[in-house]
């Protein structure tokens, strides 16, 4: 079931007890039992073997904690997904690594550790179907990339269709999709049976009528991406500096200086504005205005049970989707709230909104007990799709508006951020997602397109 | 669960009572309007870690649209008014300033006395 994702061969398995491993030892770090050196090893199959035979006391750090230098070439804040991938890629491909990646909290433990996992490309809209299918595919070559597992698991996805509307709509995703080169299908109630074994197709309020089908979509382990990227940024060279929080934008004839922070001013030649739900707020500190709101997102896991679900099922009408965890929890989540809201709690109501839905769908979880319930702050566009831009300040660049459906996009997103932040105009995976979309009258339609939850 | 009191019927109404119009005293940009006014109007956002007022409809009560002053970063609600007003009147600034002394509007005081 779940687990068939890591069958693969046997160094992706060495590399998932080597991410174990790794945070063992970084719970051993923090009680300081452990110096304070970058890693300087590959993590391997033979790496576990050496260990294990001295009682692994020879794990480093996977990242450095360095206290932050006077000026860099690149700062990027926020040491999200996006933030770290974008710093990664500034590294891998462009050669830029004079970077800092400064977090106001701790590394992933905003939206990249508060979300349902879920990795998908199947959208409408050609730009956003390039950029979140670039994503996709650098998801499927991660683990080696990084030398850190990050438990990619393309166990396959399916959005429900549970009215004639989505029917049409899903069917129209498919011929654009395959005109787009990302490999959809279209599933009859019997063959999403097939694959769903505990659907149940008849609900009484909204019976279940086919599927968008993608076969690579699926899940991966949220806080490993940011910790592989970390580990691959911290290897370059980079500076990855933790609670350290923004609290000003130094500019000088409408071009970015510095930014001021709890550990003091730091001088840079461009800034990465990276953050997610503060977005506005780092963009008020700077002098301009974003078209974002910041609503709250929540999501909540079952108890442990054994595997029942292989596939991860997303149903927008009702606003609920849920996939399997490899330790077996039902992971569930439902729609946003629908006002501004920083708290990272949401509202009771869209618990229950979101799992009496479920419970119609799928009869057997009606008794399963939920284990934990949390909230992000999600940075919604007018036209749900994200923006990465240059800005009204010289220098200055933002990656934002990825909404509910951020973690998907993570490696793509770095991939183009950091070719917009290396060469001052975007590529083409992120030309069309531009702050310009909103005063030209742009739009890259996700709202429309994609239902509800994207 | 958020409880607004609606100023025309004074229900107290939970939310699911209500349903959420978004940031409210947004000067609304004509026909003459530039390209940068209408952007401004239609997408570009305070989105204030703070003080917030914002449109809410009484949806399944008296069905009409009031305001609320509100704390997006710790749900404190500072009070409810009629939404026929170009700035928040002064009981609502007043109650703002007793809970956040640091708080100080974005418009010029004489704006502010709309009833």
């Amino acid at each position: 079931m779940s687990h068939v994702a890591f069958r693969r061969d046997l160094p992706q398995a060495a590399l998932r007890v080597g991410a174990v491993a790794a945070m063992v030892q970084a719970t051993r770090s923090l009680r300081g039992t452990m110096p304070d050196t970058p890693r300087a090893r590959r993590y391997s199959v033979f790496a576990i073997a050496r260990e294990a035979l001295r009682q692994h006391k020879g794990w480093t750090r996977a990242w450095a904690s360095p206290e932050p230098k006077s000026r860099y070439k690149v700062i990027v804040v926020g040491a999200g997904g996006h933030g770290l991938a974008t710093a990664y890629y500034l590294g891998k491909n462009f050669g830029i690594t004079d970077v800092a990646v400064i977090e106001k909290g701790w590394l992933g433990g905003g939206n990249t550790g508060r979300n349902t996992t879920i990795i998908r490309s199947n959208y409408l809209q050609d730009p956003s179907a390039a950029l979140y299918e670039k994503a996709r595919s650098l998801y499927e070559g991660l683990s080696q990339d990084l030398n850190y597992n990050i438990m990619f698991s393309p166990r396959g996805l399916i959005m429900l269709a549970q009215t004639e509307h989505e029917i049409r709509g899903y069917k129209r995703t498919v011929y654009a999709n395959n005109l787009q080169g990302v490999q959809t299908e279209w599933l009859d109630p019997q063959q999403l049976k097939a694959k769903v074994p505990i659907i149940n197709l008849d609900g009484p309020r909204y019976p279940v009528l086919g599927g968008l089908y993608q076969a690579r979509g699926g899940t991966a382990r949220h806080d490993a991406v940011a910790w592989g990227y970390a580990r691959a940024c911290s290897d370059m060279g980079m500076h990855i500096i933790q609670n350290c929080e923004v609290t000003g934008v130094e500019t000088e004839a409408g071009q970015v200086r510095a930014v001021n922070t709890s550990k003091g001013r730091i001088g840079c030649d461009k800034l990465a504005i990276v953050v997610a739900g503060h977005s506005s707020q780092l963009a008020a500190m700077a002098g301009f205005r974003l078209p974002i709101e910041s609503v709250a997102l929540q999501a909540l896991v079952s108890e442990p049970i054994k595997p029942c679900m292989d596939v991860v099922v997303m149903a927008n009408t009702v606003h609920g989707y849920m996939s399997q965890s490899d330790k077996g929890e039902m992971v569930i989540g439902g729609g946003t709230d629908g006002f501004n809201n920083f708290t990272q709690r949401g509202s009771w109501q869209h618990v229950e909104e979101t799992v009496r839905a479920l419970i119609e769908t799928f009869p057997m979880i009606s008794r399963l007990k939920m284990l934990r319930q949390w909230g992000g702050i999600v940075d919604m566009t007018g036209d749900r799709s994200p923006i990465l831009s240059s800005t009204p300040v010289g220098g200055i660049f933002v990656n934002c508006g990825w909404g509910t459906g951020g973690f998907k996009a993570i490696p793509g997103s770095g991939w183009a951020m950091a070719e917009l932040v290396a060469k001052g105009t975007p590529g083409p995976l992120a030309a069309d997602f531009g702050l310009n979309r909103f005063r030209e009258g742009r739009f890259i339609d996700e709202s429309v397109a994609a239902g509800v939850a994207h | 669960m958020l409880i607004l009191t609606c100023p025309y019927c004074g229900v107290n109404a939970e939310e699911t009572e209500l349903h959420p119009g978004g940031e409210a005293h947004l000067a609304r940009i004509g026909p003459n309007g530039t390209d940068e006014d209408f952007e401004s109007y239609l997408f570009a956002r305070k989105n204030a870690k703070g003080v917030h007022f914002e449109r809410w409809r009484h949806a399944y009560g008296c069905g009409k649209w009031f305001l609320a002053a509100r704390c997006t970063a710790t749900l404190q609600v500072f009070g409810t008014y009629r939404a026929q007003t170009p700035h928040p009147p002064a009981d609502i600034v007043d109650a703002i300033r007793k809970a956040r002394p640091d708080w100080t509007p974005d418009w010029t005081p004489a704006e502010g006395i709309a009833e």
